[in-house]
């Protein structure tokens, strides 16, 4: 699974406006929904499940990456956007620190196998130093399209 | 005590726990722990339906920060930490994904066996998968 098959390249924001964690999910969320990745669906009502799911147990893992994720009975394929924030946002992470990089996910109710195949690949880098590092020095859309390609072709692994 | 005696390996695999930990608090009483290097591992399937995704992840993750135990886990591709969230979700085991659990420690068959629970038994707490139904 590459990140061009789930990322939607349209939906990466270089520079998210929004300085708290609702925010920042709010701003991605519509950032799908403006690339016409969400259908028909109501995305306040996503905004809300996204919430909802991150106050149960944040998705901020540390090392200032965030991976707020839901699934959505919608949502026919996993898709994706990614937001980078220079100032960092507080997401309640583990190691209590801010995060600068944001995954979001969402995918279908009934293929559990493919949203973990996803979780992998997006683990699998931001695991590593280099990647989040670069991820981080990203403040354009063009760059983090760029590094998600350069991952594609092996270049983190 | 004996479902996962046979699979702790070396020579310790004979000897019974109960016994095991008795002689280790008499072996620290005299200022010496045997127990300190046991190698415990064991297999375990994920059986809930959505598999190893992010909360059970944590849930993982969180018994085995309890033990004072180095423990990895493996699929047939990557061994990663067990007490490391970003390194679990890695595995991304879907239902019926067997793992490997190893336990490096003083309380290392403890360890296994509270991660066996949890993992087979309790099931994360969710549905099983659809062929794990009984």
């Amino acid at each position: 699974m590459n990140f061009g098959e789930f990322v939607c390249f349209k939906a990466i924001v270089g520079e998210l406006q929004a300085g708290d964690r609702d925010g920042v999910i709010a701003e991605l969320v519509t950032a799908l929904k403006k690339a016409g990745e969400l259908g028909g669906c109501n995305i306040k009502e996503i905004i809300r499940a996204v919430i909802k799911r991150e106050n149960e147990a944040s998705t901020g893992m540390g090392k200032g990456v965030a991976v707020p994720h839901i699934k959505h009975k919608a949502i026919k394929k996993v898709v994706a956007a990614v937001g980078q924030s220079s100032k960092g946002i507080d997401f309640n992470s583990l190691d209590k620190q801010p995060v600068y990089s944001v995954f979001l996910l969402i995918s279908p109710v009934d293929d559990p196998d493919k949203h973990l195949e996803v979780m992998e690949k997006v683990f699998r880098h931001l695991q590593q130093e280099k990647f989040r590092k670069f991820l981080r020095q990203s403040h354009k859309a063009e760059q983090i399209i760029e590094l998600l390609k350069e991952a594609d072709e092996g270049s983190f692994l | 005590m004996s479902s996962y005696k046979q699979d702790c390996f070396g020579a310790k695999k004979k000897i019974d726990f109960n016994r095991q930990e008795m002689i280790a608090k008499e072996m620290q009483e005299a200022g010496e722990s045997i127990l300190e290097n046991t190698v415990c591992e064991t297999e375990v399937r994920i059986k809930n339906a959505d598999g190893l995704h992010m909360r059970p992840a944590m849930k993982f993750v969180d018994i085995a920060n309890r033990f004072e135990s180095e423990i990895t886990v493996s699929n047939d591709k990557t061994s990663v930490s067990g007490k490391s969230i970003m390194q679990i979700s890695m595995l991304a085991a879907t239902c019926g994904t067997r793992l490997k659990v190893k336990a490096e420690g003083p309380d290392a068959p403890q360890a296994l066996e509270a991660l066996r629970e949890l993992v087979e038994v309790k099931m994360f707490d969710e549905p099983a998968g659809d062929n794990e139904k009984s």
